[in-house]
C-alpha cells in the first residue's frame, strides 16, 4: 500500500508540471505533445482508481483522435512553428494568473473541505458491469450521444469544405 | 488512497486552464486549454465514483459521454478556426473583431 500511495502522488505531481507546460510553453508543438502526457498520466490515474474502461477510451479518443485533429488544426492554421513570442497576449497575464490563481484557491477550499475520506480499490475488472449499464439504463442517451456525433460530424465537413458557389460568385 | 490531494490536483488543471483560455492568443491554443478543463471534470468525476462505489457506476458513464462530446466538440471547433483562418488569414482571436462595437 505504501509504494501505491508514492506512484500515485508521483503521478499526480507530474500531471500538474504537465499542464502547466501545456498553457506556458511558448512553442505550439511542445503544448500539444504536453497535452498528450497530461492525457497519459490522467490515463494511469484512472488504471490507479481501478476504472480501466473509462482508462482506454480516454487513450483512444484523446491522444489517438483528438490530439491528430489538434496538430492538423496547428499546421493548417500555419502556426509559426518553433518559439513564438506572439503566442501570449501579455496585457492578459497578470489577469489570468489572478483569476485562475483565486478560482483554484476557492475550489481547493471548498473540496477540501467539504469531502474527506479513503478510497478502497477493489481488485477485477468493472469493464463487463459497466457495458451492461451503459446497454439497459443508459441506452438512451448512448444513442442520443451518437447523433451528436454524427450531427458533428456533418456540421464539421460542411463549415470546413470550400464553397463552390461562393467561390464562383467571387471570380464573376 | 485519500481523496483530498487528487480533488486539489483536478482544481489545479481547472485553473491552468482557466488561465491559458484568458492569456493564449492562438485560436488553437485556446481549445488546447478547453480540453484541460474537461480533462479536470473527468478527473472529479471518476474520484467521487471510486469513492462513493456507486453501483450504477454514473461517474464513469458520465465520463465517457463527457469524451464523447469533447471529440464532438473538436471537431466543430477546428472547423470553425478553419473558416476564420480562410476568410481571415489569421488564427489569432484578438483580430477577430468584426462583430465589436
Amino acid at each position: 500500500m505504501e509504494i501505491f500511495e508514492i506512484v500515485t502522488y508521483f503521478v499526480l505531481l507530474l500531471l500538474v508540471s504537465t499542464a502547466v507546460r501545456v498553457v506556458t510553453t511558448s512553442n505550439v508543438i511542445h503544448a500539444a505533445i504536453s497535452l498528450v502526457f497530461t492525457l497519459a498520466l490522467t490515463s494511469v490515474l484512472f488504471l490507479l482508481l481501478s476504472t480501466e474502461f473509462v482508462a482506454l477510451v480516454l487513450v483512444l479518443v484523446y491522444i489517438g483522435a483528438v490530439i491528430v485533429l489538434f496538430l492538423f488544426g496547428i499546421m493548417i492554421t500555419r502556426a509559426p512553428l518553433g518559439k513564438n513570442a506572439e503566442l501570449d497576449n501579455d496585457k492578459n497575464k497578470k489577469l489570468g494568473a489572478a483569476i485562475a490563481g483565486s478560482i483554484f484557491f476557492l475550489f481547493s477550499y471548498i473540496l477540501v473541505n467539504g469531502f474527506e475520506g479513503e478510497v478502497v480499490i477493489t481488485s477485477g475488472s468493472s469493464t463487463e458491469l459497466l457495458g451492461e449499464i451503459l446497454l439497459s439504463r443508459f441506452v438512451f442517451p448512448f444513442e442520443l450521444v451518437s447523433f451528436v456525433l454524427l450531427a458533428a460530424l456533418i456540421g464539421g465537413i460542411t463549415l470546413a469544405r470550400k464553397d463552390e458557389a461562393l467561390i464562383d460568385e467571387e471570380q464573376v | 488512497m485519500i481523496v483530498q490531494p487528487v480533488l486539489v490536483v483536478a482544481a489545479a488543471l481547472f485553473s491552468l486552464g482557466i488561465y491559458g483560455i484568458l492569456v493564449r492568443r492562438n485560436a488553437v491554443m485556446v481549445l488546447l486549454s478547453i480540453e484541460l478543463i474537461l480533462n479536470s471534470v473527468n478527473i472529479n468525476f471518476i474520484m467521487f465514483d471510486t469513492m462513493l462505489a456507486d453501483v450504477l457506476m454514473q461517474g464513469q458513464i458520465f465520463t465517457i459521454f463527457i469524451i464523447t462530446i469533447a471529440a464532438a466538440e473538436v471537431g466543430i471547433g477546428l472547423a470553425i478556426v478553419l473558416m476564420l483562418f480562410r476568410n481571415r488569414q489569421t488564427a489569432n482571436i484578438n483580430e477577430f473583431d468584426l462583430m465589436k462595437w
